[in-house]
């Protein structure tokens, strides 16, 4: 008990190794649901594909993200541009496809961030309570205060736009959410046998947390990260729409929607298309989520009467 | 229950005072001067520390967070470092509309979300269940200020039924009530999915209780058990959920009032972050975060009207 709960970076490691088989584990639980369901499965292999023509953006799209074609600015879907170009005559088909990289990469990493900082903190904090526990609550308490678009736009305000910069803005948004959620199932975990046991053999507090815990708990945390890319893509399409996420003339389905609203008079299909391109993808995680919540204990996320259980999707 | 009322009143202070801290500092670690950014490169060195001095910006870190806390407590904002106008007023005229828009997209939200989830709970696994469900799984996905560029696309640009623009001009009623339609409209369907959802779902929970199946026994109409047992019970998820949402909604009025050009709090703060008018960015967001700390407080205490076992100690 004397350890501090944020010990190096040292001390994690051989709890992750103890954790793999437990992944392998869940890995296999994953698609076993994922052929169950079929809503689950077209998700899944719409993100599969997505995944696919990010990779090979160069290879599938038929022209450079930025090649401008200006003697044919404005056209709608036809031969040349199969789904039309914009106001510099750029193909929106190779502009859809070339954004597909930076939602997938705010997604996945600004994810994988908010995991990384919130799961730890929380389990921390249901593990120990104490001090440590109401500390966190409350900043917990107060990062939720902002309605995360709103939370997200200042980090970005204070650190310039860019793709890797929107990673940690909407990372950083994420993690309170990781916190309560990592922090409930280790409260109820905390006082079960199998942690009397492994402290009575005389493991650590981190040693507890992480390699017989942390497995526990993984299932929720699984769900709620799917469900976050979903939001996670949705929040940088909405800060690159406000102008503060990704750059022109980088692709990013924002940005295009954003020059299809200032453009709306002269093409439709500006707008149109990258907006369907969002939704889909973001539809597509959103029922995978979906479906896993549903296998697993729905409970465990949405609680009966807890407050502020619902999981937050932004905008 | 007053002692209850004091007590979390307290908590919402503490969480605002956290709030403006944390904003007030996160401001001063731009890298930019501000008086650099506001007077341009060429600004001479004595017109710099005029600024500064003007701004209050030469004081000491600790002096000025604590300028700012008085200035707060006194309900003063701060002059926009751009135009020196008073920050309070500019957000007191701009308040309405955002709190329209919020507003009106909430019932929207609500008079849609609850009957249709109590139907589709009601009839679990028929059509309507079905179409409940994957109507709310697209409104999920759809990102708001996306909805509202297609609804801008149909009922503006090519129906015409609505302006472009959604600046008002005049103030008339009717101008209002015109320019508030697709805006409230494109935030208000998303809600819906939500409420929609959530309300199925604790209503289907409820359904099992031992006390339905009673009710039922003991002969009691199924309309009477549905709307005056069930859906009292399920108030306080629903209504918890509701003042979640007004966050996101707040959040959203960001992107929908860029997408229809509609003047609002949003769209000011937007305007404030992108010109670096520091002031207002900082008293934008404070304003911002007491409106959610404002809004979960009064979900908090309105829970004892739905749910009369709730008694807080």
């Amino acid at each position: 008990m004397s350890k501090r709960p944020r010990g190096d970076a040292g001390d994690d490691r051989p709890a992750q190794a103890g954790a793999a088989g437990a992944k392998l584990q869940i890995a296999r639980d994953i698609w076993l649901i994922l052929k169950q369901d079929r809503t689950a499965l077209i998700g899944f292999f719409v993100i599969l594909g997505l995944i696919l023509v990010a990779v090979f953006a160069p290879l599938l799209a038929p022209y450079d993200f930025s090649d401008q074609h200006i003697l044919h600015a404005f056209e709608g879907p036809g031969k040349t541009f199969r789904l039309g170009t914009d106001e510099f005559g750029r193909d929106l088909l190779s502009r859809i496809i070339w954004g597909a990289r930076p939602a997938l990469i705010v997604g996945v990493f600004s994810v994988l961030l908010a995991v990384l900082i919130g799961v730890p903190i929380g389990l921390m904090a249901g593990y120990k309570l104490g001090w440590l526990d109401r500390i966190t609550g409350w900043l917990v308490d107060i990062m939720l205060s902002f309605p995360s678009l709103l939370l997200g736009l200042m980090i970005v305000t204070l650190l310039g736009p860019g793709v890797y910069k929107v990673v940690i803005a909407i990372g950083i948004s994420h993690i309170p959410q990781y916190i309560r959620l990592a922090r409930g199932p280790t409260m109820a975990c905390r006082n079960l046998d199998f942690v009397s046991a492994s402290k009575g053999l005389g493991a650590g507090d981190l040693r507890i947390a992480f390699s017989h815990i942390l497995p526990n708990i993984v299932g929720p945390i699984i769900i709620m990260g799917t469900l976050s890319i979903a939001g996670a893509i949705r929040m940088e399409a909405s800060l690159s729409f406000l102008g503060l996420g990704v750059q022109p003339p980088t692709a990013s389905w924002g940005n295009m929607i954003r020059e299809g609203v200032e453009n709306i008079l002269q093409s439709r299909w500006m707008a149109l298309f990258p907006g369907l391109a969002l939704t889909f993808t973001v539809l597509a995680f959103n029922m995978v989520g979906d479906s896993l919540r549903d296998m697993f204990d729905p409970r465990a996320i949405i609680g009966r009467k807890g407050r502020r259980k619902l999981p937050r999707r932004e905008k | 229950m007053r002692a209850y009322i004091v007590k979390r009143i307290i908590s919402a202070l503490a969480i605002m005072w956290a709030v403006v801290t944390i904003v007030f500092f996160a401001m001063r670690l731009v890298p930019a001067d501000p008086a650099q950014v506001v007077l341009g490169d060429y600004a001479s060195a004595e017109t710099l520390a005029a600024f500064r001095a003007e701004m209050g910006l030469d004081r000491p870190l600790l002096v000025q967070y604590f300028e700012f806390l008085r200035q707060l407590a006194r309900g003063d904002l701060g002059r926009s470092m751009i135009t020196s106008q008073p920050i309070g007023r500019q957000i007191w005229s701009l308040f309405p509309y955002t709190l329209n828009l919020a507003v009106f997209s909430t019932l929207i939200g609500s008079l849609i979300g609850i009957p249709l989830g109590v139907w589709a709970a009601i009839r679990k696994n028929t059509a309507v269940d079905y179409v409940s469900r994957i109507a709310a799984l697209a409104g999920f996905s759809f990102p708001a200020f996306y909805l509202g560029v297609l609804l801008l696309m149909v009922f503006s640009v090519e129906l015409g039924w609505f302006p472009v623009l959604h600046q008002v001009r005049t103030g008339s009623f009717g101008e209002h009530v015109q320019k508030l339609v697709l805006p409230a409209l494109s935030l208000g369907l998303i809600q819906a999915s939500y409420v929609t959802r959530l309300t199925r779902s604790s209503m289907l929970e409820a359904l099992n209780e031992d006390w339905v199946r009673t009710a039922m026994a003991k002969g009691v109409k199924s309309r009477d058990i549905y709307f005056k047992h069930v859906l009292k019970n399920i108030m306080i998820p629903v209504i918890t959920a509701i003042g979640v949402y007004m966050g996101t909604i707040l959040g959203g009025a960001i992107l929908t009032e860029t997408v229809f050009n509609r003047p609002g709090l949003g769209k000011l703060l937007l305007g404030a972050i992108k010109q670096r008018d520091y002031n207002l960015i900082q008293s934008g967001l404070v304003v911002f975060a007491s409106i959610v700390v404002f809004v979960n407080l009064l979900v908090d205490l309105t829970y004892s009207l739905f749910d009369p076992r709730v008694k807080y100690e």
